[in-house]
């Protein structure tokens, strides 16, 4: 199953960039979490014409790359390829909504184009935010934060289990596949009566494991609650970058800082 | 020392779906023994384990550990004193790294934070294996998987150790160090295994099952020269202990 | 059909936000109250096993095209309704951050789309009231899993289209995006119904005990009907207050929306209404039927433009431009100054 491994191989990418140090990795969880967090909404409350006000936002994710020292170009060929989704639903709006918004020379613009490009900026900036915020925390940190914020500890759990699980039975289910193809060459994909008994059966194996896992935690002590090993730090540092970046975001916010630049451009040449 | 010592009296049990996994076992391992538990598949080694830490209840027969007879309200008590590495690894790493995984049965003991951090970094030492400490499980080799998972085990510090088919998917170099790693350690040891060299390694006796019942019971060496005993049990002589003639006619043969 | 953040308004996301956590919460106490220890490991590892199934593609009957499981009643049917939300929703968390499937925002709307009617709707009401037992007939098994996966992905994708329309980025017409959502999400509810029946047939057949951890339960009914009614009403009730919270306070820099219409229908909609302060708010309390919400939202935000941005000339939206590209460029010239100074190379692609 190629479409498994490479999934695979993209999960345990992103773990891997999460290991490296960096000021950026050092951070408490939380902090990356909640700024994260109140930049997707700075972003999204935009309004649906709203383009040149996102660009100032982009040294969030800017800063994070180089500073966390990731690879800018996976991250962008990443991002690109959720797009299609933002594509997809946005891609209407220029036939919806007609009306000309704006000329640039003799080229006229509608509304709907420029609706559609303030979706593709969304995408991209939300995008890249979520992808930057894994690959500098790693999944299990983000747990932990998870954890400590408040989130039930059951939910928490749940989330490692389906992690830590997720690359066996991917591994266990491309074998199950595996096994089938070899016995129906003459067959693209599988038929759903099939897929259908190759889940139930896939079901039947992980009910198994999930007792033989529990049995494993009952002989280690485990009483319905999973006591995190690894303990969280807020420094000063953390108290820095979650106030200075929420004042940056609201000052960007609120300011249009693009636009005031760019007015100031425009007249100086005018 | 009576407390280390594992008895099993007439165990019986049946599994929900009607299969019998164990019809009447009884033996008795006293401290600092190192049993090899031997038996073709489905013999009912791995229930028989299970019971051994109280994850199975017998249904009829008793099975003490120390003082205590294993029931539902000691298994918590009994866990403390018997390590168990099963199976398949997969099933005992299940968390995120081999830290928190190794310090998850101490962080369950009550130890805080700081306090299990040298305790992980000591069990992972005597494993060699400290160098994967903040690797995920799920990349390791199967080598790799098995030493975390004992060291996971030790970590817990037990008085008994209980091992499912440790040498099963490791490469002969990686078997032949996890054999000397296991004589390193000083704690009452059952092995459940069809690595018969392994059993005559580091096992002086034998328990030999099938269906779910002893079959024999003695001396490593004495039960792999009874060669009826090995037949009727679906067991193959060592190969450490088949000599070249036998060697010959069996290549010979297999070409025929 | 995750709904992204690049789709949503703040007000719409942060509702379904809070409805979703507050779900998952009291699922995470009813879990702790009913359920033995042995169910987390159960949970997880399960939620790893649709996780994967959702990766095999396969062929659909008839058209040739693959497609892929939800999972969404499977979860409910083999694990009970409070396990199963908190499984999905465990999945969506792990799709969010790892292939930014919907997103971190829209996190709450696609846990609600996916989770909420299909575990706590379908499931109680539909599956359980066809199935009784599960050693009930092949055919009861089959119509259970059948109409609860199709309608409960109808009520999703109406949930989806709901979400949008009430976000106001896209400019889909709430009645032009409903009819493609719905029969589109019809074949895909058939499909995942079929899985659903074939996967729970098989585990009856194979382990009936397995599914008695769901329906020892059935008489005492986890859910009762009361329950999904209040769920339901607090649902509408965050809704329309996501709404009204949309249509009042709506964010600001809504220079463009004067100038806008909304496909050839709304063209007919007479320009003078835009001024006419009362037929605005008529049309704001009008809503939904017909396109009549796009209209209202014209009202509104051309009644907020002409009182707080009387002059909008092309002169800014060029100047914008410039000024954002330039920011960009500064930005970009930030990065490269860090880069500069800190000189390690990234990990490569194992
Ligand atoms: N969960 C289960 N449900 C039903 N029957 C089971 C279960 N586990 C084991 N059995 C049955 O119990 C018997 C003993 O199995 P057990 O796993 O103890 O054998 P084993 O000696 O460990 O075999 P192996 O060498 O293959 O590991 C077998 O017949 C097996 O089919
Ligand atoms: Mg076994």
């Amino acid at each position: 199953m190629s479409k498994t491994g490479s999934i695979i191989t993209n999960v345990g990418y992103l773990d891997a960039l999460a290991r490296q140090d960096s000021p950026i990795h050092q951070l408490d969880p939380r902090a990356k979490l909640l700024t994260t967090l109140a930049f997707i909404v700075m972003v999204v409350s935009f309004d649906k014409y709203q383009i040149s006000a996102m660009f100032p936002f982009a040294i969030f994710p800017i800063v994070l790359i180089v500073l966390g020292n990731l690879p800018a170009g996976y991250l962008m060929k990443r991002v690109l390829w959720v797009t299609p989704f933002a594509v997809l639903v946005g891609i209407f709006n220029p036939f919806l909504d007609r009306q000309v918004l704006l000329h640039i020379g003799s080229v006229e613009i509608s509304g709907g184009w420029v609706s559609f490009a303030s979706i593709l900026m969304r995408s991209l900036l939300t995008v890249l935010a979520a992808f930057v915020l894994v690959a500098t925390t790693g999944f299990n940190t983000i747990c932990l934060a998870l954890e400590k914020i408040g989130v039930p500890n059951i939910f928490v759990m749940q989330l490692l289990f389906l992690y830590r699980y997720a690359f066996v039975l991917a591994e266990e289910s491309g074998r199950m596949v595996r096994a089938w193809q070899l016995r129906a060459p003459l067959q693209k994909a599988i038929g759903i009566q099939s897929f259908s008994i190759l889940l139930g059966s896939l079901f039947l194996r992980t009910t198994s494991r999930a007792q033989r896992i529990y049995q494993a935690m009952c002989c280690r002590g485990f009483e319905g609650r999973l006591h995190p090993a690894k303990q969280l730090h807020w420094t000063m540092a953390n108290t820095i970058f979650l106030t200075g970046f929420c004042l940056l975001f609201t000052v960007f916010r609120f300011t249009n800082p693009a636009l005031l630049l760019g007015k100031l451009i425009t007249e100086i040449f005018s | 020392m009576s407390h280390h010592i594992v008895q099993t009296n007439d165990l019986h049990f049946t599994y929900p779906d009607g299969t019998i996994g164990l019809a009447g076992v009884s033996f008795r391992i006293t401290h600092g023994e190192s049993v090899a538990l031997v038996g073709a598949n489905g013999a009912g080694k791995s229930t028989l384990l299970m019971h051994l830490n109280g994850c199975l209840l017998t249904m009829r027969g008793s099975v003490q550990v120390g003082d205590l007879p294993v029931t539902k309200k000691t298994c918590a008590a009994i866990r403390r004193s018997i390590g168990m590495v099963f199976q398949d690894s997969d099933d005992q790493l299940f968390m995120p790294t081999v830290f928190e995984d190794v310090a998850f049965g101490p962080m369950n003991l009550g130890l805080s934070a700081e306090e299990v951090e040298p305790v992980v970094i000591q069990a992972l030492e005597r494993v060699d294996a400290t160098h994967l400490k903040d690797r995920p499980p799920y990349k390791l080799s199967a080598g790799e998987k098995r030493r975390v998972a004992i060291a996971a085990v030790l970590a817990m510090s037990p008085d008994i150790l209980v091992m499912d088919e440790p040498s099963s998917s490791l490469d002969p170099r990686t078997r032949r160090e996890l054999i000397e790693l296991l004589q390193t350690f000083k704690h009452t040891k059952i092995i459940a295994t069809h690595d018969l060299d392994l059993a005559l390694e580091l096992c002086p006796r034998t328990i030999v099952l099938g269906r779910g019942r002893v079959l024999a019971d003695g001396p490593t060496a004495d039960i792999f020269a009874d060669d009826d005993l090995l037949a009727q049990s679906r067991l193959e002589k060592p190969l450490s202990m088949q000599n070249c003639p036998r060697c010959k006619g069996k290549l010979s043969q297999n070409q025929r | 059909m995750h709904m992204a953040d690049a789709l949503i308004s703040p007000a719409v996301g942060g509702a379904f936000w809070a409805a979703s956590a507050g779900l998952i919460g009291y699922s995470c106490k009813k879990i702790k109250s009913e359920l033995s220890d042995s169910k987390v490991p159960l949970m997880g590892v399960v939620g790893a096993f649709v996780f994967s199934a959702q990766m095999i593609n396969f062929t659909i009957p008839g058209t040739g095209s693959s497609g892929h499981l939800g999972g969404g009643m499977i979860l409910a049917i083999l694990l009970g309704p409070w396990a199963g939300f908190i499984v999905m929703a465990s999945i969506l968390t792990v799709q969010a951050l790892f292939f930014a499937d919907g997103g971190i925002l829209a996190l709450g709307c696609n846990i609600f789309n996916m989770g909420f009617w299909t575990c706590f709707v379908m499931y109680p009401l539909v599956y359980k009231k066809i199935v009784r037992q599960h050693h009930s007939s092949q055919s009861k098994l089959f119509w259970g899993s059948m109409i609860a996966a199709v309608v409960g992905l109808q009520l999703g994708a109406f949930n989806v289209v709901l979400q949008t329309v009430l976000s106001g980025i896209s400019e889909l017409p709430f009645a032009g995006f409903l009819a493609a959502m719905q029969p589109i999400h019809l074949g895909i509810g058939i499909v995942e119904g079929f899985i659903t029946a074939g996967v729970v047939a098989f585990v009856v057949k194979a382990q009936p005990q397995l599914l008695e951890i769901t329906i020892p339960q059935a008489d005492k009914s986890p859910v009762s009907i009361k329950l999904v009614a209040a769920s339901l009403l607090i649902a509408a009730v965050i809704t329309g207050g996501a709404l009204s919270w949309f249509a009042s306070g709506h964010p600001d820099g809504l220079e463009w929306s004067m100038f806008k219409t909304s496909g050839a229908e709304e063209l007919d909609t007479p320009d003078n209404a835009v001024y006419d302060k009362s037929s605005g708010l008529q049309e704001m309390t009008a809503f939904l039927p017909d396109y009549g919400f796009k209209e209202s939202e014209v009202a509104v935000a051309a009644e907020e433009t002409a009182e707080s941005w009387p002059a909008v000339s092309v002169g800014t939206t060029v100047s914008g431009l410039v000024g954002g590209l330039l920011t960009l460029a500064l930005a970009f010239g930030i990065g490269f100054l860090l880069k500069f100074k800190r000189k390690i190379p990234s990990p490569a692609v194992s």
